[in-house]
């Protein structure tokens, strides 16, 4: 089965160390996450594509505890088989906080300033049989 | 303080689930029993600001009403909508175009945890399809946050659900009118860590409508006039912590909250400590708490004590949510905010029944916040 990626051009596909892709504003070296070309920092209109770090601590996490709604969500919203997943953001040292999947959901096993490291993970298989990709940040064994 | 603008005039629709009336209907219910209140007919009224998210264009409803030819303006503006209608009739009034007019808010949304349009929200498609479009992911990230932060315990989160529903039985316009327990909050269903099923507000129904008048004139329609001291609506600053962000900066900003808090306090001219009792955003129980440090009515953390001891409780030292919030009455969002200004010019007639703030409060506070990172205030005082 082939994997391909919830989207282009937010992280880097196919890659053995995916990374996010951000922006950094020229100006102010302020850090974005997706892309973007206006900066909200210093209202400068000068932006430069930047990969963003794997590693990081986490900031904050919730677990999703029932399906989301479908569309948009694309992964498995069957009640008898959803699995709940952790939702964080991860603090990028010097970049940014982003927001993402997490590969724990046990609130035991998740704890704000723990290492993470960002990770590839199986969402859902498209109409042609491929499985569809997204991120998502792991704890650091 | 400002006493130009008064509010003559209250209506509201019973929030919850209505069956076989729509939105737009509940909004021109809530219309009719405003005109009732102030003793005034739909062809006084010279202009309105009204607005739903969900439920149509406010302005159709005159066909319904009666084609007077009235200024009527449409709002859309999120969770601020009623609080953005209630500031444009304020300052319409007070710049003196017209003397007498209403702000109206109504909505009617599908069951379930608010669907989400990535697109219209400025979000890729990727973001809704990996399972992060969730509003109700924030408001378990912010307070899991906040909890780690400040100290503040899942008890009290469950006891800010228990008064809402509390609070909510006395309310006959409530939705949810059955009291629970701390440890029902605590032991139902675990929706987004730390906040479970009863610790988050649905979204629902309702309608509510608010006429306004010239101070001066307040008197020819009502003998308790409740004056508007202030009117505020912010968005978010760079480095707030927001509903729906892929990605938030390092640096730390308040939020819109503290931003409008401060403004509306600054218009009427006093302080938190001058404030009997507020009506704050309670989407999830935890923002409540948030709400409070964040308004200005305590430092972050002691909301930790100040529940626990029921300071907050329609009985204590600062009565929070004396209608239920909404926990109890559900989130129509074009409605929300209006419903809060609608409970506290009730308090401050000291016409809320069972749930009456004692001791004759003089100053009641408004607060809302919502998508995409906006917050209203308003400051009413008899
Ligand atoms: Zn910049």
């Amino acid at each position: 089965m082939a994997q391909v990626p919830v989207t282009e051009g937010v992280f880097t596909w196919p890659s053995e160390t995916p990374q996010l892709i951000g922006s950094r504003c020229v100006a102010c070296g302020n850090h974005m996450f997706p892309v973007q070309a206006g900066c909200p920092k210093c209202t400068g209109e000068k932006t430069e594509q930047v990969l963003l770090g794997r590693r990081g601590t986490l900031w904050t996490w919730t677990v999703q505890g029932f399906p989301p709604k479908a569309p948009p969500y694309a992964g498995d919203v069957d009640p008898k088989t959803f699995k709940a997943f952790g939702v964080g953001y991860v603090e990028l040292p010097g970049q940014i906080k982003v927001e993402a999947r997490l590969t724990e959901a046990d609130p035991e096993k998740l704890k704000i300033g723990m290492e993470m490291e960002m990770v590839i993970v199986p969402l859902s298989t498209d109409a042609s049989g491929n499985e569809v990709v997204t991120f998502a940040f792991a704890p650091v064994a | 303080m400002s006493t130009e603008v008064a509010i003559v005039g209250i209506g509201m629709h019973e929030f919850g689930r209505t069956e076989g009336v729509s939105g737009m209907e509940q909004g021109v219910i809530a219309v009719r029993r405003a005109c009732a209140d102030a003793g005034v007919k739909w062809e006084d009224v010279q202009f309105a600001f009204g607005g739903s998210a969900a439920a149509g264009a406010a302005d159709t409803m005159v066909s319904q009403l009666g084609l007077t030819g009235l200024q009527f303006i449409n709002v859309a503006n999120g969770c601020a909508t009623g609080g953005s209608a209630l500031f444009s009739a304020y300052n319409t009034i007070r710049s003196g175009v017209f003397d007498l007019g209403i702000a109206i808010g109504f909505d009617k949304h599908e069951r379930g945890a608010f669907r989400v349009d990535t697109r219209g929200a400025g979000l890729g498609n990727w973001y809704g399809a990996s399972g992060l479009a969730l509003t109700t992911q924030f408001f378990g990230m912010k307070i899991n946050r906040y909890m780690h932060e400040y100290g503040i315990s899942h008890s009290t989160l469950g006891k800010v659900s228990e008064k809402a529903f509390r609070n909510g039985s006395m309310n006959p316009m409530a939705w949810r009118r059955k009291p629970i327990s701390e440890q029902e909050a605590l032991d139902s269903l675990m929706l987004s860590y730390p906040l479970t099923q009863y610790m988050f507000c649905s979204p629902g129904e309702g309608g509510v409508a608010l006429i306004l008048a010239r101070a001066d004139k307040a008197h020819l329609y009502t003998d308790k006039p409740i004056f508007l001291n202030a009117a505020v609506v912010r968005s978010r600053r760079f480095g707030s912590f927001e509903v729906l962000a892929p990605s938030i900066a390092l640096e730390h900003n308040a939020g819109p909250t503290v931003d409008s808090s401060k403004a509306a306090f600054e218009m009427a001219g006093i302080g938190p400590e001058d404030i009997d009792l507020a009506q704050l955003q309670d989407t999830e129980a935890g923002a409540e708490v948030m709400h409070m440090a964040e308004n200005g009515f305590c430092e972050h953390g002691e909301q930790e004590f100040m529940i626990q001891a029921g300071e907050t409780e329609i009985g204590g030292k600062f009565p929070v949510n004396t209608d239920g919030g909404c926990l109890a009455n559900g989130e129509p969002i074009g409605a929300s905010g209006l419903r809060q200004v609608y409970e506290n010019v009730l308090q401050l007639r000291g016409q809320a029944g069972a749930r009456q703030v004692p001791n004759d409060p003089k100053v009641a506070y408004t607060h809302v916040y919502g998508a995409p990172g906006i917050s209203g205030v308003t400051i009413l005082s008899r």
